[in-house]
């Protein structure tokens, strides 16, 4: 089945998210989209799957325009898609969750599961998707739950899968599983959309690349002819420096001291188990790990956003286990919050306003109980100019602002100031290439200029790029560590570690 | 390049610390409860007599006839042992066990000391039990078919009045059968109001709830105070009988309690089975809890979240409906102001206790219908309590189950949540 866009275009409002966009998918073959986030390629494949109607352009299979009004559509025309947030219903069983929607019924509508279960097997045994049909999803892990997902699209007999960002949940063995997965998909001549912004992987697998910037195609090409920076520069319309700049590895004393530390979740179970670590001066410790491994647990209690239930955090050779999170801050750490919308920043206040949610109390921005907005503007108006923010001006709701902005405007609150110990969880996930290099800039600033950094990150890559030392959490506990200043460490020897195989 | 970093042996189990300190706390509950027991109701005398049939039943079973002081002391006692168990080592679900156990066994003693040299019909009591229990059971089914698709109906409450007063006054004027058609019509109507409110315009779901209920109160006393106290007519409607069925009815204790009752019993107990089959042996009722956990699951296969949440948050009115016109044509067949006093509050309680599940709410809501039942048959026991603390149990009940006994329940995901289409 081939399927051809022509000439679609959809707009949000006044925003024009693709612009006469023409694709071809063709079966038997794996088309790599690449693209910054919000270049489009979402918007495109939800055009694609029904989720939206374009505002202009046509669908064609295999030569006939089709015309979808819902999901339903598109999955009765063989189209099916894998999203980036699984769209699996956490308290079903792998067969309900496979067949909801196209339920086997018998008489009295009801739910013949046992059809669900050997089909979930066949399906299994035919693409080596093995999960186990009775098993419930939120048990499962990702990787599997992925599987669960594909599964889904395959008993819906769709003959085009388009692949959301599929690697941004597993670990780097999890990975190349599902390449496997993914190249028997394509052999028994399924097309397959494999959407992603990471160059090495449209590389690995793509038969043909199609290139996504500002909602239009902006070039096609075979991954044997193309390099990595050639696609980098297509995707981002500028030359990108992959190496990060670093200055030379000169650790100081120790900052950060953690000791033994313990962390419950709310539900009482084990999130971060006797964890013991620190941090020096002038160096970044990378803490890498598939995400739920404990790693924001650990941040949480380190910033002070949550009591441990054992153990000691020492600061600048203070005690600060039970210090109130002000006077962390007041210390000198900074923080960069995992969940930009949500803890970084209040959307539906302005950019001035989140400036100062860390400091409206001090003497520059108060007198009394009166703020002092004049000072609060003309402050956020210099570090917009200094962080290079984009924003129309300081009044603009900062829920309005670009990923990239957005998460600008948290670094620029946090290090504007001295500092002197940085946390970082995902600085830059969902990012586009040029925020990313930004927001990596001025961590290795902060690091030339002696602070201690702690990034944490579920993207090796940028792992492997800034982090002098990387530590490796799997269920709460540090199981490995490497130095990457005496010699780097193999991905996949970092990646074993990550899924838990004992180094 | 890998350093292997040091273990320290097997971390200590601070998971099991606060469940611990959880059992821990229960069995210092539960060891004061004994002592409870021991100190109100250790001045019993005299045998308890508990009559299981009537004179006139098919069999004729005897009477039963406990002492009462001993027994309360084996209560006690079991109590304590219970409470000491858990405090020793207790955990896990042991924990929430234990302490209903507890509970249930100071019922029994309380029981015992009211009735000593005394009788009591038990088999009465049970059956006033699942009389009483029907409102809170069908408010609590209505409860269920609503936050299975994620609709939080806080409007049980106005919806049983709303069903009240409608077969109340169609009663009157068309006859039993007509006013319970009315009634649960009535309630669909509402529930479709609250699914118009809550899914088309996304307000707020505990708001628009409280007006539905604020609205119905209001409006029902109005008409009840300023009509029906005019013209009589209007609010004397016939009570459906108690139909017993051929042989079942005979059975002894067990006879009487479901196969001797009215219509609402029946229709309660038939349309919990089939609710139980709908919501999880059926592809409707599949796609109705997807809606309740993962609406943009749901839609993106094709099911139709809107629809889907309006169909079955009007169901629960209906169930809702029929459930209020209990308390008119199932029992006194006059309509008082706010004559529902609460009891869809109880049922939401019901609820959550019965973990969103039919049967468990059906259970739950026997629980409250046996403290309901049990104030009322106290009260003619002259026991030295106050009526108006006899009056509380319902409510005592409520809150003791709602904040003791709830383990770790779980709500559909997606409750409370209205759902965006972009």
């Amino acid at each position: 089945m081939e399927v051809e866009l022509r000439g679609i275009t959809k707009r949000f409002g006044p925003v024009v998210a693709n612009q006469d966009v023409n694709l071809t998918i063709r079966p038997g073959e794996v088309l790599g989209l690449l693209g910054e986030n919000g270049a489009g390629k979402s918007t495109l494949m939800n055009v694609l799957c029904g989720l939206y109607r374009p505002d202009a352009g046509e669908i064609l299979i295999d030569g006939a325009p089709v015309s979808f009004s819902g999901p339903g559509d598109a999955i009765a025309a063989g189209i099916g898609m894998v999203h980036q947030h699984f769209m699996l219903v956490p308290v079903f069983t792998v067969a309900e969750n496979v067949v909801l929607g196209v339920e086997p019924t018998g008489r009295f509508d009801h739910l013949d599961l046992e059809t669900a279960r050997r089909k979930v097997r066949e399906i299994g045994e035919a693409y080596g998707l093995t999960a186990d049909p009775d098993a419930l999803v939120e048990g499962l892990p990702v990787g599997v739950q992925q599987r669960v997902e594909i599964i889904k699209v395959l008993f819906r007999s769709a003959n085009v899968l388009i692949l959301d960002e599929p690697t941004a949940v597993l670990t780097p063995q999890e990975v190349s599983d599902f390449f496997e997965i993914v190249t028997s998909l394509r052999d028994s001549g399924k097309a397959i959309v494999f959407i992603t912004h990471k160059l090495n992987e449209i590389l690995d697998i793509s038969d043909r690349i199609s290139v996504l910037r500002g909602g239009r195609i902006i070039g096609e090409g075979d991954p044997r002819q193309m390099t990595k920076a050639q696609l980098a520069e297509m995707m981002v319309g500028r030359p990108v420096r992959f190496d990060v700049e670093k200055t030379s590895f000169a650790p100081g004393e120790a900052l950060l001291e953690v000791d033994g530390l313990t962390v419950l979740r709310d539900n009482g179970e084990l999130a971060v188990d006797n964890v013991s670590l620190s941090v020096r001066s002038g160096e970044v410790v990378g803490l890498a790990g598939v995400q739920g491994n404990g790693q924001s647990a650990l941040i949480e209690a380190i910033t002070g956003l949550s009591r441990p239930a054992q153990g000691r955090i020492r600061f600048l050779g203070e005690d600060i286990t039970a210090a109130s999170v002000r006077s962390r801050h007041r210390m000198g750490m900074a923080h960069i919050p995992e969940d930009r919308q949500h803890v970084g920043l209040i959307p539906g206040f302005t950019v001035a306003e989140n400036m100062v949610l860390d400091s409206y109390y001090d003497d520059r921005f108060s007198r009394g109980p009166q703020v002092r907005w004049t000072n609060v503007q003309e402050w956020s108006a210099g570090a917009i100019l200094d962080f290079d923010i984009r924003t129309p001006s300081v009044f603009a709701e900062a829920g309005h602002l670009s990923g990239g902005n957005q998460q600008k405007l948290i670094v620029a609150r946090e290090l504007a100031r001295d500092t002197k110990f940085v946390v970082a969880a995902q600085p830059t996930r969902g990012l586009d290439v040029g925020s990313i290099e930004y927001i990596h800039a001025r961590l290795m600033a902060a690091r030339a200029e002696g602070d201690g950094v702690l990034l944490m990150s579920s993207e090796l890559d940028e792992i492997l790029a800034l982090a002098d030392r990387i530590l490796v959490m799997f269920k709460g506990r540090i199981v490995a560590e490497f130095h990457t200043s005496e010699a780097p460490p193999e991905k996949s020897e970092i990646g074993l570690a990550m899924a838990g195989v004992a180094a | 390049m890998t350093l292997a970093v040091d273990r320290p042996d097997p971390a200590a189990p601070v998971v099991d610390k606060a469940e611990k300190r959880r059992a821990q706390i229960t069995g210092g509950v539960l060891v004061a409860l004994a002592a409870f027991i021991v100190l109100v109701f250790g001045d019993a005398s005299g045998d308890a007599t508990f009559r299981l049939s009537r004179a006139r039943d098919v069999w004729v079973i005897g009477d039963l006839v406990v002492p009462a002081l001993p027994v309360i002391y084996v209560a006690a006692a079991l109590t304590a042992f219970l409470g000491a168990l858990l405090f020793l080592r207790g955990g896990g679900r042991w924990t929430t066990l234990s302490l209903g156990a507890g509970l249930a066994l100071a019922v029994i003693a309380f029981l015992l000391w009211a009735t000593a040299g005394n009788a009591f019909s038990l088999t009465g009591m049970l059956q006033a039990t699942v009389v009483r229990a029907m409102p809170i059971a069908l408010g609590a089914l209505a409860a269920v078919f609503c936050e299975r698709v994620a609709v939080v109906n806080i409007a049980i409450e106005g919806m049983l009045l709303a069903g009240a007063f409608t077969g109340a006054l169609m009663g009157s004027l068309i006859g039993g059968w007509g006013g319970l058609l009315s009634a649960v019509v009535v309630g669909g109507i509402f529930g479709f109001i609250l699914a118009a409110l809550v899914v088309t315009y996304r307000m707020d779901q505990i708001i628009a709830g409280v007006v539905i209920n604020l609205f119905v109160l209001g409006l029902t006393s109005y008409v009840s105070s300023q009509v029906f106290a005019e013209m009589r007519h209007l609010n004397n409607a016939p009570v459906f009988r108690a139909v017993k069925l051929p042989l079942l009815g005979d059975i002894p204790v067990i006879g009487p309690m479901l196969f001797h009752q009215n219509i609402f019993v029946y229709g309660a107990l038939v349309m919990v089975a089939v609710s139980t089959y709908y919501l999880f042996h059926t592809r409707s009722g599949l796609r109705a809890r997807a809606v309740g956990e993962h609406p943009r699951a749901a839609d993106t296969l094709g099911i139709d979240v809107y629809w889907t949440r309006y169909l079955h948050v009007t169901l629960g009115g209906m169930i809702a409906g029929f459930g209020g016109a209990w308390f008119t044509l199932g029992s006194v067949g006059r309509f008082d102001e706010n004559m529902t006093g609460g009891r869809g509050f109880i049922a939401l309680a019901a609820m959550i206790f019965g973990r969103w599940h039919p049967v468990g709410a059906l259970l739950a809501a026997l629980v409250f219908g046996f403290s309901d039942s049990l104030q009322q048959k106290l009260a003619l026991l002259q026991t030295p309590i106050p009526s108006e603390f006899l009056a509380m149990a319902p409510y005592v009940a409520t809150i003791i189950v709602v904040a003791g006994l709830i383990g770790r329940a779980r709500a559909p995901a997606a409750d409370g949540k209205p759902y965006i289409k972009d």
